[in-house]
């Protein structure tokens, strides 16, 4: 009895502090989010232009009467984008950001926090799209390559316009996984000082002790926010799938109706 | 009539596997060539070849008099100029059926939207499918997928369509349809090279039917010289083969 009434008060106790700490430092709470939605969101887009431009770089194919130096080049391209995998997918991403950070302090390149960060994320989701994109352009058929060259379509033009747009749909999922990885990452650049939402809690906590109260309610930001990305790009994913239906044009043949058809029911709407 | 495209001594390997063995082939301006021959006997390889799509081992392949394997001319360029239609369609998935007629149009002879569209719509209208322009590939039957493809190579104003198997990928009801596309064209004058299965189609609308066998150009001639009194031994046992299934 005694025992259950400490444990009720001691919830109660832990439950108005919680609060207590939320309404009082809701701004440092909110700014870190914005901080770490914001990095995320750019780190990812970023990373994944990096990741499709990686893949049309390495796929560019050597033709007949190439010349020397542009088969030379092809080579040295490929060799670079594999480094450029290889280091930034074999460390970890708290010490790259040490090392960009503080290598370029140390030559005299003063970067903003910000620009840091936004960077950092980036080149090290770049790395993993890069593979991601890479599997993607290896699921599409070699026939929708062959049709685009035989109609004249160059390489860039190939994948811009036919191969790109179907690796992204295909890699939409795996798109959505690096974003939730990366605003849980962005944490680590609390090590050079970007405020977002871990270093602010820290910041909250050293002044008044609290650490597991202020940490559950970043843990449920965290929560908050990963849940919500994954609910939006589920959404997106769908829309990009296209309309079920298609409208069949009036035509000589078929009178001036334009009419639905509903391509799973089969039926005309 | 002048030759169209000119193939000279073309050899393909792939490894050590020889599949076309010293080629000599050229198709005229407006003449409609059938290759026929069993399956591994090099006609698909031979087409893909004339196309670029396949890279030969050597040889020459002269196209407005210059050898394309030179360099001088960019492949793009010259595949622009032989359309192409193949077994599996290959329609580009992620576009509507009209895209899939302007995409070419627009990012390659540089044509206006509506340009290109007007364009497509004549083609579309010629093959039976301008009342889908909103569907996407998956969205059709096979049949209607490869007038869309035909469609989509005519487009591009090319001075010869490739067929690679037009029809071998259809339900049997859906092959109609594609090969009385095929026979206007071949009436309109389009310059034709058609690999392909279907010998009545062959015997009918063919200027000259090439038989291959084992990656050498066996026979050639008249479609009445092939069917009626084949000269080599081979060409007689693939066509009793043929018309005994």
């Amino acid at each position: 009895m005694l025992s259950y009434v400490f444990l009720t008060s001691g919830a109660a106790l832990f439950f108005t502090q919680s609060w207590e700490i939320l309404k009082k430092f809701f701004s440092m709470f909110l700014s870190g989010m914005w901080e770490t939605v914001f990095i995320s969101i750019f780190g990812t887009a970023f990373g994944v232009l990096i990741g499709l431009g990686a893949g049309i770089l390495r796929t560019i194919p050597v033709m007949p009467g190439d010349s020397r130096f542009k088969k030379g080049l092809l080579k040295f391209l490929n060799v670079l984008l594999s480094a450029y995998v290889e280091v930034f997918r074999g460390t970890p991403m708290i010490v790259q950001a040490m090392v960009i950070y503080y290598g370029a302090a140390s030559s005299g390149i003063y970067m903003e926090k910000n620009f840091a960060a936004i960077f950092i994320v980036s080149i090290n989701t770049g790395a993993y799209m890069a593979e991601i994109v890479r599997g993607g352009i290896l699921s599409i058929d070699k026939g929708q390559f062959e049709a685009a060259h035989s109609i004249g379509m160059d390489h860039f033009n190939t994948m811009i316009y036919i191969i790109m747009p179907q690796v992204m749909r295909n890699i939409l999922p795996a798109i959505g996984n690096e974003f939730v990885i990366n605003i849980k990452d962005t944490s680590v650049l609390n090590v050079i000082s970007v405020t977002e939402l871990y270093y602010q809690s820290k910041s909250i906590a050293t002044q008044n002790f609290m650490y597991f109260q202020v940490f559950l309610i970043t843990s449920i930001i965290y929560l908050i926010l990963t849940f919500s990305v994954t609910r939006l790009l589920r959404l997106f994913e769908k829309k990009l799938e296209g309309a079920d239906t298609y409208t069949i044009m009036g035509s000589h043949t078929m009178g001036h109706a334009a009419f639905k058809v509903d391509e799973k029911k089969g039926a005309i709407l | 009539m002048s030759n169209i495209v000119e193939v000279k001594h073309l050899k393909k390997s792939f490894g050590t596997n020889e599949v076309l063995k010293d080629i000599d082939f050229s198709v005229r301006e407006g003449e409609v060539v059938c290759i026929i021959g069993s399956s591994g006997s090099g006609k698909s390889t031979l087409l893909r070849c004339i196309n670029m799509l396949e890279i030969p081992t050597s040889g020459e392949i002269l196209y407005e008099g210059k050898n394309i394997l030179d360099g001088d001319v960019a492949p793009s360029q010259y595949r622009a100029k032989m359309g192409m239609v193949f077994q599996q369609f290959h329609l580009f998935n992620n576009l509507t059926v009209l895209d899939n007629c302007t995409v070419g149009q627009r990012r390659v002879l540089k044509r206006s939207k509506s340009e290109a569209e007007s364009t497509a719509m004549k083609y579309l209208s010629m093959v039976g499918m301008d009342a889908f322009i909103n569907a996407k590939p998956r969205q059709i039957s096979g049949g209607q997928k490869q007038r869309v493809a035909i469609a989509r190579a005519l487009c591009m104003d090319p001075e010869a369509l490739l067929f690679d198997e037009p029809t071998s990928a259809l339900d049997p009801e859906m092959v109609g349809e594609v090969l009385t596309v095929m026979r206007t064209l071949a009436n309109q004058g389009m310059t034709m090279i058609v690999v392909t299965h279907e010998m009545s189609f062959a015997r009918d609308v063919a200027d000259r039917i090439v038989f291959m066998d084992d990656g050498v150009i066996v026979e050639e001639g008249s479609p009445k010289e092939i069917f009626t009194a084949p000269k080599n031994q081979r060409t007689r046992d693939f066509l009793k083969r043929i018309i005994e299934i």
